[in-house]
């Protein structure tokens, strides 16, 4: 078997598993909205009955529950998520293609960052193991996991919004300018994440025999840190980057809210007070197909970082 | 003081000569508070020669030093005393750059043989990587065509050149290493523990193996290894060491006929004989007790405390290793008065 047909082979077999993972998100979600008491017309002032039975039958709400299950797997097939019910004359789908683009890159540059620094300070941290350089950067690491991102970004936004007035306190324009603040709130928690990680693990591996053959062998001690150490000190962190990576591009609600920003996220929370249900299926459906997706990438990144796994089942 | 030179060949001039090495490892003690680091001589004082060509045994139970010793000599760990002298030049104290171009002739094969080699490089990777390292400019072909040749020489197929090590059993893991450890034609291995891991019988073939290509490769070789049985089999003189120190330095048949030293006495009576009559006969005097800490070793003779023949002389007196008449070394007071000749039935 070589390494390409394993690789076809078991790609085939994690997206035949998605199939069951995404009908029973779609479930649980559809049903679940719909038991949260209120629903997508209710306004302070209740409406006329007739408005509201013409409402209720343009989006199909008055027919039963499980033809409008039916009706709803019938849409998502054709990769239809329906019209929003509080966006007027918008679409979920159009609503997510908008959203979208500006969540990804906020979340996309900031796990670069904390790939790129936290890895970086890891590995410096480890090879200065216990000296006062490691036990400050640990310390700020410490520090930077801990503290949550709605006290960074007002934090942030005083020092370089308010008082110095370099960068803008929030909105979203596409300059570099606006994306400042935001990507930083979101890659600070990362890089200390991925720096502690990074550490330890980097660690372990230059304890480990086969670093002291590649010492042994008479490598400068920058070839045994790069081509014997890196690969097998990086597998913790490439499978913490699959979850943290989803997280990042569909899950900075907080901080999209802080610097008004209108990503996917605040169209999430909108949905959710509004109970408007499509939107809040559709972006739900969308992040559960996100989350797999980039699961199923780590997997493929830890088999080729690993030729064991290649022969292992998964 | 010179270390004891080597026997058989001791016309030669040696290749390898180590005068008075100690290495000292900082052991953290105490909790968070009264924290402080006492010093642990892991190897205390070691003196001993080589030969082209000859092999030097080492044993000694674990915890004796003999692996610190091994890392000392490469510059895996850094001395505090001593020097080691390869070719006439004191490896001890040279800058990181100028040490590793002396890897290209002081190799090591280490203990646990899976564990020692990448789990994420081919086999040719892992032979050919020295190789790279020492001759950037050489042709692929070349390099390939070398580790070909390194692994027929030590009995792997060339076939399972693009293999990773977790294919391969331990026996020919080791015989990786070992091609790894001979590609840039070194002119000392040192074997730290090679075949303990290892089943008896693979035992048996990686030890042949090794005398093999010291015979073809005119190697010296310092093989470190608790088995006494191992060991007997390979060198042409043993150290025995006990708590960093070096008690008795032999001819291997001396050594095991007729033991200088308390300590190698017991050891030597306790490999065990595969005839329960004759077992019967060696009537065994194990040793009492364990060995003592390092951290805190016995003043005077350091194996005073589990000696059978201890006098007062031996609780304040260190005693150094000197020559015998006959040309082995010891370091007993008592040496010339006991007698411990091994009694084996033929």
């Amino acid at each position: 078997m070589t390494l390409d047909q394993g690789l076809v082979r078991q790609l085939t077999r994690r997206l035949l598993g998605v199939v069951p993972t995404l009908l029973l998100l779609i479930t649980v979600v559809f049903f679940l909205v719909r038991v949260a008491p209120g629903g997508p017309f209710d306004t302070e002032k209740a409406l006329p009955p007739e408005i509201q039975a013409n409402l209720e039958a343009k989006y199909h709400l008055d027919e039963p529950l499980l033809q409008q299950y039916f009706r709803y797997l019938g849409q998502i097939l054709v990769l239809d998520f329906g019209p929003s019910f509080q966006y007027k004359d918008w679409t979920v789908n159009e609503l997510i293609a908008q959203g979208f683009p500006v969540s990804l890159t906020i979340g996309g540059v900031a796990m670069l960052l904390g790939f790129v620094f936290g890895v970086g300070i890891g590995v410096g941290a480890a090879l200065r193991q216990n000296s006062a350089a490691d036990f400050t950067t640990m310390g700020f690491a410490m520090l930077g996991v801990s503290i949550p991102n709605f006290v960074v970004a007002p934090v942030l936004i005083l020092l370089f919004a308010v008082y110095a007035g370099w960068l803008p306190a929030g909105g979203w324009d596409w300059s570099w300018r606006s994306a400042v603040l935001p990507v930083v709130t979101l890659a600070l928690p990362v890089i200390a994440y991925i720096a502690r990680l990074m550490r330890g693990s980097m660690i372990e591996v230059l304890h480990s025999n086969f670093i002291r053959t590649a010492r042994a062998k008479g490598l400068p001690e920058r070839q045994v840190i790069l081509r014997h150490a890196l690969k097998p000190a990086l597998l913790p962190v490439i499978s913490y980057m699959g979850p943290a990576t989803a997280a990042l591009i569909t899950g900075s609600v907080v901080v999209e809210r802080i610097f008004s920003i209108p990503g996917l996220g605040s169209y999430f929370v909108q949905g959710a007070l509004n109970r408007d249900y499509t939107l809040v299926m559709g972006v739900v459906l969308f992040y559960g197909v996100l989350i797999i997706a980039l699961n199923v990438v780590v997997d493929l990144l830890y088999s080729i970082l690993n030729p064991k796994i290649a022969y292992e089942e998964l | 003081m010179s270390g004891p030179a080597s026997g058989r060949r001791r016309k030669q001039r040696p290749v390898l000569k180590v005068q008075d090495l100690a290495v000292t490892y900082d052991i953290q003690q105490g909790g968070l508070l009264r924290r402080h680091t006492r010093p642990l001589n892991a190897v205390d004082g070691i003196s001993f020669e080589l030969a082209r060509g000859e092999t030097l045994g080492v044993v000694g139970e674990s915890g004796c030093g003999k692996s610190t010793l091994a890392r000392a000599l490469l510059g895996l760990v850094q001395p505090r005393r001593g020097r080691v002298l390869w070719l006439g030049e004191d490896l001890v104290g040279l800058d990181e750059k100028t040490l590793r171009k002396k890897r290209k002739e002081l190799q090591i094969i280490f203990q646990d043989p899976l564990a020692s080699l990448n789990p994420r490089m081919t086999v040719h990777d892992i032979i050919a990587e020295p190789l790279w390292t020492f001759y950037p400019k050489i042709a692929r072909v070349q390099v390939e065509e070398r580790v070909r040749g390194m692994m027929k020489m030590v009995g792997l197929l060339p076939n399972q050149i693009n293999r990773y090590p977790h294919e391969f059993s331990g026996g020919q893991c080791q015989r990786i290493g070992i091609a790894r450890a001979l590609v840039l034609n070194p002119r000392l291995i040192i074997c730290d523990e090679p075949v303990s891991a290892l089943d008896v019988s693979i035992q048996a073939q990686i030890i042949n193996l090794l005398k093999d290509l010291q015979r073809k490769l005119a190697l010296s070789l310092i093989f470190i290894a608790h088995d006494l049985a191992v060991v007997k089999h390979i060198s042409d003189r043993v150290m025995v060491m006990y708590l960093g120190r070096a008690m008795e330095v032999s001819s291997a048949p001396n050594l095991y006929r007729r033991p200088l030293h308390p300590y190698t006495s017991a050891l030597v009576k306790a490999v065990p004989i595969p005839d329960p009559a004759a077992r019967r006969r060696t009537a065994t005097s194990g040793l009492r007790g364990d060995m003592p800490s390092p951290l805190d070793p016995p003043a005077g003779c350091v194996f005073h405390p589990r000696c059978p023949y201890a006098v007062k002389r031996c609780e304040i007196e260190v005693p150094p290793l000197r020559r015998l008449p006959q040309g082995d070394w010891v370091a007993c007071h008592l040496a010339e008065e006991l007698d411990l000749t091994i009694v084996k039935s033929g």
